[in-house]
């Protein structure tokens, strides 16, 4: 049967059934199914959160202060940028200020996280679904010398020696039966396009980002006095800053600032001379697999980030954009208030989770948690031990955000769309920049690869972002302001009886907001939504599919059975999580089980 | 010199006794003084931030809940080359994968610790969001910490008891007694799970 959308997608679950079906549970397992036609077109495609995530509920009755702490530990990866956004809404409900200072460091941290985020994304997961290191052993190390050098002539590591050791290191590695990290590719599928030559180049620079990633993260620990888990602080940064003296044991000196400012300088360069250049050169490679668009032509959501000034969140104020673009409008961007009750609103009629109201939308702030684990009819196969899930039902753990009934794709390519759209004149440079060097038309944008590229393109702004912000928490201090936190109304006693309040922040994979309430001291409801709720949810009442249904439609798979075009739509919305797939024939029996990073 | 030693816990703390490894080092901080040549690390369910103390490290020991299909609370020290095929022994859990990872990365670079001993400890109970560890395998913390400091001895590391410093451990709101006590009742906190995540014994 075929079911047109409200937003726009043609449902054909007719053909063979296709589950893959993640097994990490990082910031949410998903599981995602898709039927396939005769040609190996996708036709459906249905987006499972497989587990429930009550963090809201376990921080009931906690101090708020404490809050950061819990909400670090949601996710491997964006850690801080759930305490950032943890501190910023406990600060928001209480009406604490943060001095300038903490702006900047907290700018920096969290640019530093989208930088290494986005390098460890591109080498460390999805290269290897445009990348083949297997291919990469039968190539010419002098030709790859050569390709780097035309690719990239400004990167020292480029001489045929450099290429040989590494490829001699490969060999090793492959050889002593520990593929480890390589082992579950399909490298013989034609969807894979490189020449021996960049993939060698590509899997080099693998390596590379591994080094540099370790020094990124020093950031945070000069910043946040450790990591992994740095420390946050409401009304501020915990890090006294004393570099006129030697001071207290911790505190920020001369000698961490000049290593900050290395680091900056190695991302800067790293960005400009490495990942760029690689985007744009494996991008070359594939400009005529330009699938994976699905929302981000016509529903866009931002909620800006990176304040010039510390307590100040209003758009014109933020070097990340903020904005909605619903209608594939792109003329017209349109402000967001995350206050607004009409305007985000979460439902649950195809999620685990039942309201007091049937079919209503809720704002965060009056959001409820009550699970409902329910399944469909058509469902094949048993409660615990889903085959097929029933996408007429209730069928995922996520609940469905919309903005203003709108569903939204959020993250590097909506921000920079969103961007784009508004005039945002470094995002503006940059995606004309590249379009001109690759020959592509702005429609190239609404795509995996799109969205793959924006990341590289933000990684970039944001060094140069990082260097900005550390020039200028340099010139205070030279000024003589040294303050870094705020702690006048750090005491409980000093906070309203009831308050309620909202952090946002532009997390690597996209918007994400936490709305609090405190009574009396203590949380007495408290909601995330999270960017892979936006982009992984299941359809709402009027059946419009989210970010990860819309885009693996009309894909054409070459080899159903193995696919890599499902991972690499999937994996370019960097959503945290790693997957199993399981393939299965049309009467459920399992074909192969193939884990997948 | 001495060798360096890094002693990591890993897990998730909000996940009931996936929380096991984590809890392991904070009871040995908080019980036992060790010697400047060792680390002690809660390493959470993080990847690839944990390489740069592997890298430092020429001994490391890790604490993990672990499913060997054993009975709840069994616990199992394996070492070497068993290490990283044990730690992807079932798809269960929040973290083995990635640091399997963390491990087969830090080979691929050349400066994977030349020891690794593995002290895992069979969970009773992960799908408890905001949960604590459960009395078998709380039970399990002071042997599996007998363990470690058993091989320490071995290798020359001597343990005094008293306390040992980390700025590596977890924030004090989410230390195992607080956070154990500051948990929601049942009737504010959800606590069921998703039982496809543990699919029939296959």
């Amino acid at each position: 049967m075929v079911v047109q959308t409200p937003n726009g997608f043609n449902l054909d679950d007719s053909g063979k059934r296709i589950v893959v079906d993640p097994v990490t549970r990082i910031e949410g397992h998903m599981r995602c199914e898709v039927n396939v036609d005769d040609e190996g077109i996708i036709r459906n495609a249905v987006s499972t959160g497989t587990m429930w995530r009550g963090l809201e509920v376990i921080l009931k009755g906690r101090d708020p202060r404490d809050a950061w702490a819990f909400t670090e530990r949601i996710c491997g990866v964006c850690t801080g940028t759930h305490a950032l956004t943890s501190v910023r809404a406990v600060e928001d409900a209480l009406g604490i200020t943060i001095p300038d200072n903490a702006n900047s460091i907290r700018n920096m941290m969290q640019l530093n996280l989208q930088i290494h985020d986005h390098v460890v994304h591109f080498y460390h997961l999805h290269a290897l679904d445009w990348v083949n290191p297997v291919n990469a052993l039968r190539a010419d190390p002098k030709a790859t010398s050569e390709l780097q050098q035309t690719v990239s002539p400004s990167h020292p590591l480029s001489s045929p020696g450099y290429f040989r050791d590494v490829q001699n290191r490969l060999k090793q590695f492959v050889e002593s039966g520990q593929l480890g990290l390589f082992k579950n590719g399909y490298w013989d599928n034609p969807a894979y396009k490189l020449p021996p030559e960049a993939d060698l180049m590509a899997t080099t620079h693998y390596l590379e980002a591994l080094d540099l990633q370790k020094e990124i993260v020093k950031v945070h620990t000069i910043f946040g006095g450790k990591n992994p888990h740095p420390n946050w602080l409401v009304g501020g940064v915990p890090c006294p800053i004393n570099v006129h003296s030697t001071g207290a044991v911790g505190a920020i000196n001369m000698e961490r600032l000049n290593l900050v400012s290395s680091i900056i300088d190695k991302c800067i360069e790293f960005n400009k001379n490495v990942y760029l250049p690689d985007v744009i050169a494996i991008g070359g490679f594939y400009k005529n697999w330009l699938y994976g668009g699905g929302l981000s032509s016509q529903a866009c959501l931002a909620y800006g980030d990176i304040p010039e000034n510390p307590n100040d969140f209003s758009p014109e104020q933020l070097y990340l954009p903020r904005g909605a673009i619903v209608n594939g409008d792109l003329s017209t961007v349109h402000d967001v208030d995350v206050r607004d009750p009409e305007q985000i609103q979460e439902f649950v009629d195809h999620s685990w989770y039942e309201y007091a109201e049937k079919g209503k939308g809720l704002h965060p702030w009056d959001g409820e948690t009550e699970a409902k684990f329910e399944l469909g009819p058509n469902l094949k196969g048993t409660r615990t031990n889903i085959k097929e899930i029933d996408e007429g039902a209730k069928y995922s753990w996520i609940k469905a955000p919309r903005w203003k009934g709108h569903a939204m794709e959020v993250g590097p390519l909506a921000r920079y769309i969103v961007g784009y759209a508004n005039g945002h004149e470094d995002i503006s440079d940059q995606v004309n920049g590249l379009l001109r060097t690759m020959d592509l038309p702005v429609d190239a944008l609404f795509s995996t690869l799109g969205r793959t590229a924006a990341r590289a393109l933000e990684s970039e702004y944001c060094g140069r972002l990082q260097k900005y912000f550390f020039d200028k928490l340099v010139t205070n201090i030279k000024n003589g302001d040294e303050s870094t936190a705020n702690v006048a109304k750090w005491d409980p006693s000093t906070w309203p009886k009831e308050a309620k309040g909202v952090g946002m922040t532009e997390a690597p994979r996209g918007a994400l907001g936490h709305w609090v309430k405190i009574d009396s001291g203590r949380i007495e409801n408290y909601q995330c939504v999270v960017p892979t709720t936006w982009n992984g949810s299941p359809r709402d009442s009027q059946g419009n599919i989210g970010a990860f249904e819309a885009s693996l439609m009309n894909t054409k798979m070459e080899r159903p059975e193995e696919p890599v075009e499902i991972l690499r739509t999937l994996h370019s919305f960097d959503p945290c999580l790693a997957c199993s797939t399981h393939v299965m024939s049309p009467d459920g029996d399992e074909l192969t089980t193939v884990k997948i990073r | 010199m001495s060798d360096t030693v890094l002693i990591l816990g890993i897990g998730n703390v909000l996940w009931a006794d996936e929380g096991f490894g984590v809890r392991c080092v904070e009871h040995l901080a908080r019980n036992w003084e060790l010697p400047d040549n060792v680390t002690l690390l809660d390493g959470g369910t993080q990847g690839l931030y944990l390489l740069p103390f592997l890298e430092e490290a020429d001994v490391l020991i890790v604490f993990d809940a672990v499913d060997y299909g054993l009975t709840p609370g069994t616990m199992k020290i394996v070492e070497g080359d068993e290490v990283p095929q044990f730690m992807g022994a079932k798809k269960m859990s929040l973290h083995q994968t990635g640091f399997q990872d963390v491990i087969a990365t830090a080979t691929l670079m050349g400066y994977c610790p030349e020891t690794l001993i593995l002290i895992g400890c069979q969970p009773e109970e992960l799908e408890d969001y905001g949960g604590g560890l459960r009395d078998v395998v709380a039970a399990q913390i002071e042997p599996a910490l007998h363990v470690a400091l058993t091989k320490l001895a071995q290798m020359g590391v001597v343990a005094k008891p008293g306390r040992t410093h980390s700025d590596l451990l977890a924030d004090a709101s989410i230390m195992h007694e607080t956070y154990e006590a500051g948990r929601p009742s049942e009737e504010d906190a959800c606590r069921i799970g998703d039982d496809r995540f543990f699919p029939a014994a296959e």
